[in-house]
């Protein structure tokens, strides 16, 4: 064998094994809390409230606020990002601005997720006088998953072909006529999918709601966005490392760990099952 | 109708200025909030004092070099871990795996991206820490290497996606070039696909540094979190971030010890805007290259 | 020599990408219920003069216009011109056919509707338009089906009947038949000649078989300059230039 073919016996399977050992990181994350967290799951952990100083019961009002935030999430930077979106691919002329504009989402993308909620703090809680609750961290959560947003419509807009907008212009219709009727319609599904997958990193997230609006523990659950609210994420970090018990109660932790991964999995799997359900209704 | 289609641009026009919008104003009312800080420290004993106890009974003291130099160590200690694998696992998505495994492989590793990291943080408590201390014969396993082993798993989907998009818009025409001259495969890689998407594949790294430095959660409930000044990776450390998350909620407004932590927070901003800045930089470079 | 009124008038037309001249000076009438056909090599210039005459260009950032065009007598080049309107007189088919991913009903009863044209009109006007593009016999029993069903020269045939619905005046086509095969090109040519009883035809193609079988006008460009425009007839036959010549006996292109 030449010296030239053994490198490259070597260096190829260097890089196998590199793949082989991000899998393994993947199985040992999952295998770790599905094993540990199965035993946990059943209808009266999902259901109920936390119980006994949070060492029995369920996490019932943590999934309610999750999805209650994530909801406040959505509202806000769906329609502001695909705005933003169809600013920069059917009006924004090359320009310093339009330049300026695309740094500007490079750079929210890179913002510290901390870093948001020291943010959040500031404007919804001190100065707007939101208080620290759902509305908070929801709006907070939601200027963090704005360049998703706006990433994920830009791709969707600009998979739709040129010939839909010429096309449509070449009828007579205007400028908003052919976005509106011709190019939104046929981009939603697009939106949609990339909108979703940013929703489930921020349901996931946890620095950005530390104090603009969790709760360690809420005996009731949040009756207005004005309220504060349990969340998974915020409730796995509490249950491993701030409570008094931590030994005891880490089957709620491992429990509340595999609810969380589901959900952020569940989020993606809809994102992708949603995707190509719309795409096949376009096809017919 | 003109008019009508004038004041749709324009509402589309206004919600593009909004992002630039909120970026400053992150930047803004970062600075706003830090500067009354320094009424009672003064800039220098913040940027380079060793010691960070707010809370001290009469001279409390702000010094982030300790908690700057936590956050270099564990960042450098995932990247140590984090490139060579990223970019291995690139190279075998683009250049070894058959198009059926590279099916498989790649929403695997965007599985990996959307593992949330307050999960992975909770992991390196139960799983990681318990196998450093054992190794290292401590009591506890959080330390600045539990840090850096959780980061490295955070910043890999960043460093794998990114490479592979910069390996695989390689032209086909230089690989061909380079079999036509005889070189194999591996010479092919290392000579030149890597080095021809060498701006790509630093942009990759870089933002996967962003991402390590930014880390709250993991490097929290990671990391052991003590304030002195830290001699090893089996020490425990207190990252800027960390600090924050822990402090904030801790402290009461309008004090000292809270604009102080705003003050962190910017050093932080900072540090993460020159980073992506270097990445945008290193990106755009690369997108010249190959256009 | 030319026959009815005049349409268009070209006077003296530059049209720029950026700092590169794309049109040089062109001038020339095209007559009222003709078909023209504009001829040269790729990069002529000739889809951008067609599309000059709806303003298309407008969606190019660094286009630019000097001269004139007029059509009915009213100057088209001017920037504050009301380009939707000049649109619906102006119909157009592209190059691919490229119908909506809507019903074969909706993609040409999509220009009647954002015109506002009331819903009880609109079956009625889709017929019209379908028959008039000779597509009518073909689909009237799945007018409801995807658009994209149809085959290739199908599809073109409604691109022409949705330019049609809206009632231009002038159809410009821009190389229409260039993704067809033969059959559905030979239908296509057929439903052109048909049509310029009732339209003005402006249309680009590189096939010069296709400009001498349907146009009655030829106007032959080269690198962003008219050379040559006259009959068809005497612009195959006899042409005065002698590159024109060379282009049409096929010595390069």
């Amino acid at each position: 064998m030449k010296s030239s073919d053994i490198k490259q016996f070597l260096g190829l399977n260097a890089l196998r094994l590199c793949m082989a050992v991000v899998l393994l990181i993947l199985f040992v994350i999952f295998y770790d809390i599905i094993s540990k967290g199965a035993g946990k799951i059943s209808w009266a952990f999902l259901s109920q409230p936390p119980r006994n100083g949070m060492t029995e019961g369920g996490i019932f009002p943590a999934i309610v606020g999750t999805f209650c935030v994530t909801v406040i999430t959505a509202v806000f930077a769906i329609p502001f990002g695909v705005g933003c979106a169809i600013y920069l691919n059917e009006y924004a002329k090359d320009s310093w601005i339009t330049r300026a504009i695309r740094m500007a989402i490079r750079n929210l993308s890179g913002v510290p997720s901390i870093v948001y909620g020291l943010f959040g703090v500031v404007l919804f809680v001190n100065m707007m006088q939101f208080g620290t609750c759902i509305l908070s961290a929801g709006l907070t959560l939601g200027l963090m998953t704005l360049p998703w947003t706006i990433t994920a419509s830009e791709e969707a807009l600009k998979s739709i072909p040129n010939a839909y907008r010429e096309g449509s212009l070449a009828l007579g219709a205007t400028k908003w006529q052919a976005i509106r009727t011709n190019v939104l319609p046929y981009a939603v599904p697009g939106m949609l999918t990339g909108s979703i997958l940013g929703l489930a990193r921020a349901a996931g997230e946890t620095a950005p709601i530390l104090f603009t609006g969790a709760a360690f523990s809420l005996p009731i659950l949040p009756s207005s966005v004005k309220d504060q609210f349990m969340a998974l994420p915020y409730h796995l970090y509490i249950m491993s490392t701030q409570h008094q018990a931590i030994v005891k109660v880490r089957p709620i932790a491992y429990g509340t760990a595999l609810v969380l991964i589901a959900l952020v999995f569940f989020m993606n799997f809809g994102a992708v099952v949603l995707r190509y359900h719309l795409r096949k209704q376009k096809k017919d | 109708m003109v008019r009508k289609e004038k004041f749709i641009e324009g509402f589309f026009f206004i919600n593009g200025m909004a992002v630039i919008i909120v970026l400053l104003g992150i930047f803004v009312l970062l600075i706003v909030n830090a500067i009354p800080a320094f009424r009672d420290i003064s800039v220098w004993d913040f940027l380079t004092g060793k010691v960070w106890n707010p809370e001290a009974y009469g001279k409390p003291s702000f010094g982030i070099v300790s908690m700057v130099v936590s956050t270099l160590m564990v960042t450098a200690g995932s990247l140590i871990v984090a490139i060579p694998l990223g970019i291995g696992t690139a190279a075998y998505l683009t250049d070894v795996a058959s198009p059926r495994v590279r099916e498989i492989a790649k929403p695997v590793v965007e599985i990996l991206a959307g593992i949330p990291s307050v999960v992975i943080g909770f992991l390196g408590i139960v799983l990681v820490g318990p196998i450093i201390a054992k190794l290292t014969h401590q009591t506890s396993g959080l330390n600045a290497i539990n840090g850096s082993i959780l980061l490295a798993v955070m910043a890999l989907p960043t460093i794998i996606s990114l490479s592979e998009d910069a390996l695989s818009s390689v032209p086909k025409s230089y690989t061909e070039a380079s079999w036509a001259l005889g070189a194999n495969k591996w010479q092919t890689l290392i000579t030149v696909k890597i080095p021809a998407a060498s701006s790509g594949i630093l942009a990759a790294c870089m933002l996967g540094m962003g991402r390590a430095i930014g880390e709250t959660m993991t490097v929290l409930m990671a990391c052991g979190n003590a304030s002195a000044f830290p001699h090893s990776f089996i020490d425990p450390v207190k990252t800027m971030t960390a600090t924050i998350a822990i402090e904030l909620g801790e402290v009461p407004y309008n004090t000292t010890h809270y604009y102080s932590l705003f003050a962190v927070g910017l050093v932080l901003f900072i540090f993460t805007f020159f980073v992506n800045l270097v990445s945008d930089t290193f990106l755009h470079k690369y997108e010249k290259v190959n256009r | 020599m030319e026959q009815g009124r005049k349409m268009v008038e070209v006077m003296n037309f530059n049209f720029f990408y950026g700092h590169a001249q794309c049109l040089k000076n062109i001038s020339f009438d095209i007559a009222a219920h003709q078909v023209t056909s504009i001829i040269g090599p790729s990069g002529c210039g000739k889809s951008t003069f067609l599309r000059c005459l709806n303003r298309m260009n407008d969606l190019i950032p660094s286009a630019r216009m000097e001269g004139s065009i007029k059509i009915d007598g009213q100057d088209i080049s001017a920037p504050g011109l009301d380009v939707v309107s000049l649109r619906k007189k102006v119909g157009m088919v592209f190059q691919k056919p490229n119908p909506f991913p809507k019903s074969i009903f909706d993609n040409v009863a999509y220009g009647l509707r954002i015109n506002g044209t009331v819903d009880k009109h609109i079956g009625d006007k889709v017929e019209e338009s379908l028959k008039n593009a000779v597509l009518w016999d073909e689909v009237k029993s799945r007018l409801h089906e995807s658009a994209l069903s149809l085959s290739g020269g199908q599809q073109q045939r409604l691109c022409v009947a949705r330019a049609l619905a809206i009632a231009p005046e002038i159809v410009l086509m821009d190389e229409p038949a260039s993704a067809l095969d033969p059959v559905a090109t030979a239908k296509l040519e057929e439903l052109i000649i048909r049509l310029k009883q009732k339209y003005t035809i402006i249309i680009v193609t590189h096939n010069m078989q296709q400009a001498a079988r349907i146009s009655d006008m030829t106007a032959f460009f080269m690198q962003g300059d008219l050379v040559e425009f006259g009959l068809t007839n005497q612009i195959f036959t006899r042409p005065k230039k002698q590159i024109t010549e060379e282009y049409i006996t096929g010595r390069f292109g």
